[in-house]
């Protein structure tokens, strides 16, 4: 239930709900009578969050990277660039990074400021990336960040953590799993998680995917 | 404001990341609608994102720890429009508009949602060589402006790595304020992990942000 939420810190209560219902909607009945706002506009801009833009785009990037080593060279040098060459049903817009995972190094993205985010290949970001804890301490304790999302790497491995400050925005490409040689595109994007593209999990595993279907 | 609660990076007492799973894009219909308001009205031309970003900054202490993230947005969007007399009061009380609205730069028309779908672009020509290379050893300036800034205050006097050049871009701590991109180079730089947080902090662990030249001495 949309109201129903209190697990997270940063979550609405009942009574934040009523009372942002009648403040949000006083709000656009003014900027609509002022002629600020079009509500035709406002509808489809929720639709287009709704609907259209998500990780989807993002576990596209992914796997055509695992499976197309010329894509990749483009990705890790311009991903903006590499990414609107895909035809996603969503444009990319400029200063979007790919950062790769590999055996030596693990890759963690936050923003400690507000909550900048990869929007236009993950979608909105979930309330965690926005949340205190996270933001807090992603920079100082990565590690316990990663055990509270039940991750485990190799003891020997590095974390690096982007803290997203100015306008550029940073996808993680995670690393491909084991047992899936010979795979289509299609089905290794099935295994690509929004977390895994976050740093805050990793891409999930044949046998996981069986599970799940 | 550049010293408030919205500076989070290493601060404790937050407790755990919880995540939702299946988590919707939104938890109430009002969400939605705020966040396209936010939208809309950043096309007009009236503000820009980091007068947006300062906005929620300025909001008090209780009121941005107390707030969902959406709250947040529409307290700001709020304090905006009030502040610059877009909006009165008395209609807010009112829940209806009582005068005539202002002249906008431009307006969002559904037809044209497709334009604020797309980030916008934030490089700038110039004509001034960037100062550092990649690679290059920098320290970050002590600084405490009392307006908004990108440089978080877990990283300042520190010292650090030149990894990329990112491009010359619009300086947030000028477009906040309303008096123009004033663009500089962008850098990511790393730092250690010791070198931000003691050393007793993990050696495996680097953490990097963009920084804006400004930000940057040599070292």
């Amino acid at each position: 239930m949309p109201d129903d939420h209190t697990h997270s810190h940063d979550h609405q209560h009942g009574s934040e709900l009523s009372e942002m219902d009648a403040r949000v909607k006083a709000l656009e009945t003014i900027l609509t009578e002022k002629g600020y706002v079009d509500p035709a506009a406002l509808d489809e801009i929720v639709e287009a969050f709704e609907t259209r833009i998500g990780p989807k785009n993002g576990a596209r990037i992914v796997a055509r990277a695992w499976t197309d080593p010329e894509f990749k060279r483009r990705l890790m040098a311009d991903a903006t660039e590499a990414a609107n060459s895909l035809g996603l049903v969503s444009r990319v817009g400029s200063h979007l990074i790919a950062v790769e995972n590999t055996p030596e190094t693990h890759n963690l993205v936050v923003c400690t400021l507000c909550s900048c985010y990869p929007w236009e290949v993950l979608g909105l970001p979930p309330v965690w990336y926005k949340s205190a804890p996270y933001r807090s301490r992603a920079v100082i304790d990565p590690k316990g960040v990663l055990a509270d999302f039940g991750v485990r790497l190799p003891p020997d491995i590095a974390i690096r953590v982007w803290d997203s400050t100015a306008e550029t925005r940073f996808l993680v490409v995670p690393m491909r799993p084991g047992g899936t040689e010979g795979w289509s595109e299609e089905r290794l994007a099935e295994l690509v998680t929004r977390d895994s593209m976050i740093g805050t999990g990793l891409a999930k595993l044949p046998q996981q995917q069986v599970a799940v279907e | 404001m550049t010293n408030s609660l919205h500076d989070m990076g290493g601060m404790h007492g937050f407790g755990r990341v919880e995540a939702e799973p299946d988590e919707p894009p939104f938890h109430a219909r009002w969400e939605g609608r705020v966040l396209a308001m936010q939208r809309a009205m950043g096309f007009t031309g009236l503000w820009t994102i980091d007068a947006g970003r300062a906005s929620l900054e300025a909001l008090p202490p209780l009121d941005y720890l107390g707030s969902s993230y959406y709250r947040r947005w529409f307290l700001g969007l709020e304090n905006r429009l009030l502040g610059r007399g877009l909006i009165g009061a008395d209609e807010i009380a009112a829940g209806h508009s009582l005068r005539d609205g202002a002249p906008l730069p431009r307006k969002l028309t559904a037809a044209e949602v497709g334009k604020i779908l797309l980030r916008g672009e934030f490089a700038r020509p110039t004509n001034q060589p960037a100062r550092f290379k990649k690679g290059d050893r920098v320290r970050t300036r002590n600084i405490n402006p009392a307006t908004h800034t990108r440089l978080p205050r877990y990283a300042r006097a520190r010292t650090g790595i030149v990894e990329a050049i990112r491009g010359c871009h619009v300086f947030p701590d000028a477009a906040a304020l309303g008096i123009g991109d004033n663009p500089q180079w962008l850098y990511t730089v790393a730092f250690t992990a010791p070198e931000l947080w003691g050393a007793a902090a993990d050696h495996d662990v680097t953490v990097s942000i963009e920084a804006f030249e400004p930000y940057l001495d040599p070292a």
